[in-house]
């Protein structure tokens, strides 16, 4: 049998699934972003943008567009009812302060211990985008992870036992939602709580660098 | 009476001197553009400028660091394939990087007078290393000193003659903490409103941080 992968909107889809009614939640750029419209509008879930947005809601239509209303990613966005807005330290009040619920970000890499890294490939890279990131990791109730289990041109593991690239924070990761698997970080390691139909645990370990463990 | 309005751009920058530290808001809106543009006509050099993001190879940010006027680009994101990024490799620009969060608790720490303060945030990190730290309630923590500006340049939707300002939703972001952190605060504003005008409980920035407004209707 085989088994076919998520695709990037497939994770985020997965991962709208195990998001209750009433958590208040940041969705980092990439993946993560998608999250947002696979939660049901009844389902009441309020959205925090960094830029000091409360109660996100979906793109508005094309002639609908406020200049003034962009999420994170600078993207339009229109606001819920209820929602409000806040300067930029009172919105990183809110992510570091421990107010969030949730917080997902992307990631190069995750380790056994929940070290999360996610914002530059080596300490000189010429790219730093810190953004965000390391507020909401050490600041939210959760931190999940949404990322391909393996990287595209060599399909090395981005499950691993330890970070090589430079940390966005250490021990903060506690879900990873991948495009073949769900893992969750455990005092142990990581332990699979979901696999893509078709997908053997072996086939899973394999593309895995970090041992995998199994309840 | 009070009456902080200026006739026009120059006057609003007028005596920013060379090595100011300025603040820029800005995130996706409320940017105060013609400020910017002003300031590189004004022409003072060797500044650090405080910002968001290293922004795009378009945008005002990238227009400002290409004149060559910035010695230092404090900010929480540079992109390799930007003027910030091609500047930093090249040796030509300082770039301190700043997680958003510490960067933002930073502006606002000098505008209340904190002197000092330890987060989590980017503790375990190199951006760490050689920094001082401390576990606090169990959790590692690294000392971090406020941002004070020689100059903030301030993007409203309303203002009235003692600077009390509105912004529009997300435009707010840093222009509040910026207007609190600098010496100067600049502010240009699209309308202009009579003293009284905007309701007190909805004043976003009250004009006691405020300087200098001038008038950009669009």
């Amino acid at each position: 049998m085989t088994f076919k992968p998520l695709d990037r909107a497939g994770i985020a889809a997965r991962i709208a699934r195990d998001i209750p009614e009433g958590w208040f939640v940041n969705l980092g750029i990439g993946i993560p972003t998608g999250v947002s419209d696979h939660v049901p509008v009844d389902r009441e879930v309020i959205f925090h943008s960094e830029n000091g947005v409360i109660g996100a809601g979906p793109a508005p239509e094309a002639d609908k567009i406020n200049p003034y209303l962009v999420n994170a990613g600078t993207q339009h966005i229109t606001l819920r009812t209820g929602g409000s807005f806040v300067h930029h330290a009172d919105s990183f009040a809110i992510a570091r302060g421990g107010h969030l619920d949730l917080c997902v970000l992307g990631a190069f890499e995750v380790a056994e211990n929940g070290d999360i890294a996610n914002w530059a490939r080596r300490a000189d890279d010429p790219t730093k985008q810190v953004g965000g990131a390391m507020d909401l990791a050490i600041g939210a109730k959760r931190l999940w992870v949404a990322m391909e289990h393996n990287t595209k041109g060599s399909g090395e593991s981005r499950i691993r036992r330890a970070c090589s690239y430079p940390l966005t924070a250490k021990g903060a990761v506690k879900r990873v939602y991948t495009d073949i698997a769900v893992l969750e970080v455990v005092e142990r390691g990581f332990m699979v709580l979901d696999m893509v139909e078709g997908l053997t645990r072996r086939e899973l370990q394999e593309r895995s660098e970090a041992e995998l463990h199994w309840a | 009476m009070i009456d902080k309005f200026v006739p026009d751009v120059a006057a609003a920058l007028a005596g920013i001197e060379d090595g100011s530290v300025v603040l820029m808001p800005g995130f996706g809106n409320g940017m105060p553009e013609t400020l910017l543009e002003g300031l590189i006509a004004q022409g003072a050099k060797d500044l650090t400028l405080v910002v968001n993001s290293g922004g795009r190879d378009d945008g005002p940010t990238a227009v400002l660091l290409a004149s060559g006027r910035v010695r230092k680009l404090v900010c929480s994101f540079v992109r390799a394939d930007s003027v910030a990024g091609r500047q930093f490799a090249a040796g030509k620009l300082e770039l301190e990087i700043v997680p958003q969060g510490t960067l933002a608790e930073r502006i606002r720490a000098a505008g209340a007078g904190v002197q000092a303060f330890y987060t989590p945030t980017g503790a375990d990190t190199i951006l760490a290393e050689g920094r001082e730290t401390r576990v606090i309630n169990g959790r590692n923590c690294l000392l971090e000193y406020p941002i004070y500006g020689d100059v903030a340049l301030v993007d409203a939707w309303e203002a009235d003659r003692w600077g009390n300002l509105t912004h529009r939703e997300s435009a707010r972001n840093y222009n509040p903490i910026m207007a609190m952190a600098a010496k100067l605060t600049v502010v240009q504003t699209r309308h202009v409103v009579a003293l009284g005008d905007i309701p007190p409980a909805n004043v976003h920035t009250p004009g006691v941080f405020v300087h200098r407004v001038v008038h950009i209707p669009a």
